[in-house]
């Protein structure tokens, strides 16, 4: 990727630099060409030329079309990470950034990755605005309170690479860096097995469901109170509204927080709500935990 | 040829006490109490931009805390961006010159005028208040929720000065409109006007839709700070994007409110110093109009790495690179206008050639911005900050003194001295490209804005950057002194120094109360030469 945006910067230099000479060239040689000799002298009286307004209108217009599509294709390739990614959970708070690795590792200010694998970053707040940029992956997305955003990269070369907050957001924001750590696959497998031995962030999910008590309704027989989650996240649901959604992150979210605001079409609004009651990071895992109900790899490992 | 004398009569001797200061309704006693006042602004958030960039000279943050970093850099926007760079050219160069331009008395409404002032005034007081009793950390963009839920500064006070100040200029923008459309002399049709009413007549139109919306928005801030009603804070169920749309819709055509009326002025320098009809002179009147269109419809560029929809992204892609067309269009006019002109290198001019360069420059780093997948990388570090000072800096200061220069001998009647005017033209232009541009650099690099502290590797570019603002600094300092001093000692100038042609160079330097003895009647199209009146001093 950073390939990619760095060509299209290079390209854009070349544009500027010849229409910052051009300009220049012409303004210092008319000036000097034209300066004035005597002085009552006046200039040459032309009024304009269509020809030369339409040149440097349609000139100027295709040369920024040939830019935007170009931005647009880059930015479609930042958008949309591939299929398979090795996904890391972000919160972001006033000061500090905490990473949550699926296999259950915690970090902060610090996050190791394996080269050469796409890394999609799920990314929250628990306070302000935050971003995480990574310069050298040219990669940048803000963090917001209440909301789910995403950022992925594949690092090609180990490393350690800065790690910053670029939305401004109070007094310690320059502080609010940290690094990327690029390790080799067989290291970052051995760093991964040093952890702290807590168990998978789905299984941290696992027995918070239990704690709450969410298992007593949203059972895996259909006879419980709540929806079936096995299998349910990615899927769309239809809803009591009659409209339908998709059970992405925000979705398992908000019908945690906040679940009358979207009741699944044939339930009653009984759920409490679970505003204030748990934190960004259990419900990360919870999420994981519902993401990982019904897929295959889960039931494996949690099959104690 | 006579050596010119001062008028018995003008607008500067028609009465002396403080009242009649206080209370006028002469247009250009407006102008300079207004250039009074902006003049006072700029010094104070210049000063903090000092403390900036000697802060900014070491990676370590150990020249102020990071509470009063934060509160400088926010004050120095404020400051800047409300009371600066949004009332400078309109406000003191469009009071003074609007109604002579197009040979009128005075605006439509001079009482409103005189209240648009002090308006301005409670405002600047209000915010100067919020200033000394604690300061704001904000950011002069007020992100929420961060504005409304987490920071303990003088949020309130603040946004309601800037609040204040933007009726000033809703009023004055509705002067303007009704002045042009009612007040032109007979024969002063619409394709006559100097270009500087053409974009002072779009700037007045981006001032009157736009402003209402920020002034909403930023009550809305309020709001949610005192009565914690839910607009945006997600934890009550606002939306904290919201904040951002609605901040830029106003924002982002305020960007032109700034540059549009620099763009006039350059127009009426390359004409009068080329004595030549700017080239494709529709085609420059339209663009400006073209430019306060476009400007309402791309305040999303402002928002790609935060969260809006890819295809919303898309949008607001092309429609910025189309808003850079009008732009692009001007400067190749100016340029053309050169062609065969009788270009004189005063100093006015030597600054029109900066903004041109600076512009140009300022411009296309934009479309470094308006390209999405570029702009992810970019935006939010010094690379934003380079590309829009050189906007603001760059052509907005540019072509406020190249106009104050160009029209000082008809505000004063006399003449500043040369010399250190070109030579203070040559040090701002080399003092601000040495502060501004190594930042394009290290923000390609990667260093983030708004950082008080940052990693050693940046430390040479900001080294650079932060000697060029002491460059700047003085060269900002040496044309308040040499323009003071020539209000006393000053060549008495006559009524057109520069041998220029349009309507405020017929009347007396300085003019009359009423500007002209008889109302003008207008013959011919603007930037005709030779112009008819007596001599040249050349």
């Amino acid at each position: 990727m950073a390939g990619r945006v760095d060509a299209l910067y290079f390209f854009l230099i070349a544009v500027s630099t010849f229409f910052s000479a051009l300009i220049a060239g012409l303004i210092v040689y008319y000036a000097v060409r034209y300066r004035r000799r005597s002085p009552n002298a006046v200039g040459v009286t032309i009024h304009g030329g269509l020809l030369l307004e339409l040149t440097w209108t349609i000139v100027p217009f295709m040369i920024t079309m040939v830019i935007f599509v170009w931005g647009a294709s880059v930015f479609f390739a930042m958008s949309r990470p591939p299929d398979e990614t090795l996904n890391v959970y972000v919160v972001g708070k006033q000061w500090m950034w905490k990473f949550q690795h699926l296999d259950g590792q915690r970090e902060i200010n610090e996050l190791h990755v394996p080269v050469g694998r796409a890394v999609k970053l799920i990314m929250t707040s628990e306070d302000v605005i935050h971003d995480v940029f990574v310069p050298a992956f040219r990669v940048k997305a803000d963090v917001l309170p209440g909301r789910y955003t995403n950022l992925w990269f594949q690092a090609t070369r180990p490393g350690r690479y800065r790690l910053f907050c670029a939305e401004y957001c109070g007094t310690r924001h320059s502080g609010m860096t940290g690094e990327v750590i690029v390790m080799e696959p067989t290291e970052y497998q051995a760093w991964l097995s040093g952890g702290s031995g807590e168990g998978s962030l789905a299984s941290a999910g696992e027995k918070l469901f239990q704690d709450l008590a969410c298992n007593t309704c949203h059972r895996g027989d259909a006879q419980g109170r709540g929806p079936v989650l096995q299998g349910l996240f990615g899927k769309t649901q239809n809803l009591q509204s009659g409209e339908t959604i998709t059970v992405d992150e925000a979705y398992v979210r908000e019908s945690i927080l906040t679940p009358g605001a979207r009741i699944t079409a044939g339930f009653q609004p009984i759920m409490p709500a679970f505003q204030g009651l748990v934190s960004e990071e259990q419900l990360l895992e919870l999420i994981e935990y519902v993401k990982a109900l019904g897929s295959e790899k889960y039931e494996v490992r949690s099959g104690k | 040829m006579a050596t010119p004398t001062l008028p018995a009569r003008h607008y500067l001797n028609d009465g002396y006490g403080v009242t009649s200061w206080l209370l006028t309704r002469d247009h250009k006693r407006i102008a300079l109490l207004y250039l009074a006042a902006i003049t006072v602004f700029f010094f104070v958030g210049g000063a903090m931009a000092v403390v900036i960039r000697l802060e900014l000279a070491t990676p370590a943050g150990d020249l102020v805390s990071d509470e009063t970093y934060n509160k400088l850099f926010t004050m120095h926007g404020v400051m800047m961006v409300f009371f600066f760079l949004i009332p400078a050219i309109p406000s003191v160069l469009g009071n003074f010159l609007v109604p002579i331009m197009i040979g009128a008395k005075d605006l439509a409404f001079p009482k409103l005028n005189l209240l648009s002032w002090y308006i301005y005034i409670v405002g600047g007081l209000f915010t100067l208040y919020a200033l000394v009793t604690g300061g704001v950390d904000t950011g002069w963009t007020f992100y929420t929720p961060f504005s409304t839920v987490s920071s303990t500064t003088n949020v309130i006070s603040t946004a309601l000065g800037i609040f204040i100040t933007g009726f000033s200029g809703i009023l004055t923008g509705l002067n303007f409109i009704v002045t042009i459309h009612r007040m032109r002399a007979p024969g002063m049709t619409w394709f006559r006007m100097p270009l500087f009413l053409w974009s002072t007549y779009a700037t007045s139109l981006i001032n009157v839709l736009g402003t209402p919306v920020i002034a909403i928005t930023l009550l809305l801030v309020a709001a949610e700070r005192v009565f914690h009603f839910g607009f945006f804070d997600p934890a009550v169920g606002g939306d904290p994007v919201l904040f951002q749309h609605l901040f830029w819709f106003y924002s982002h055509p305020a960007v032109y409110i700034m540059v549009l009326p620099a763009m006039g002025v350059i127009s009426e320098l390359v004409a009068a110093f080329c004595r030549k009809q700017v080239f494709g002179y529709t085609f420059v009147a339209f663009a400006s109009l073209g430019i306060a269109v476009l400007g309402f419809l791309v305040w999303g560029h402002h928002m790609f790495v935060a969260g809006q929809s890819v295809y919303a992204a898309l949008i607001f892609s092309i429609l910025s690179f189309l808003v850079a067309i009008p732009s692009a269009v001007k400067v190749f006019n100016w340029t053309a206008t050169m062609y065969k002109g009788a270009i004189s290198w005063q100093t006015p001019m030597l600054y029109a050639i900066g903004f041109i360069g600076l512009f140009t420059i300022g411009g296309l780093t934009g479309l470094f911005l308006a390209a999405v997948g570029l702009d992810v990388h970019v935006t939010d570090t010094y690379f934003i900050v380079a590309h829009f000072h050189y906007i603001m800096v760059g052509g907005t200061i540019m072509g406020y003194l190249g106009g104050l220069h160009y029209w000082w001998p008809k505000i004063s009647g006399r003449m500043y001295n040369e010399w250190l005017a070109k030579i203070a033209a040559a040090i701002i232009f080399i003092g601000f490209n040495l502060t501004f541009f190594p930042q394009f650099i290290v923000g390609y690099l990667g260093m983030p804005r708004r950082y008080h502290a940052y990693p050693p590797e940046f430390q040479v570019l900001n080294v650079l950057s932060s000697a060029g603002a002491s460059i700047l600094g003085v060269g900002y300092l040496i044309p308040m002194v040499y323009l003071m001093w020539s209000l006393r000692y000053g060549k008495v100038a006559g009524p057109n120094p520069f041998g220029a042609s349009g309507l405020e160079w017929t009347t007396t330097s300085p003019p009359p109360t009423g500007n002209f003895a008889h109302t003008p009647i207008v013959t011919e199209a603007a930037y005709t030469y030779p112009v008819a009146a007596e001599g040249y001093v050349a």
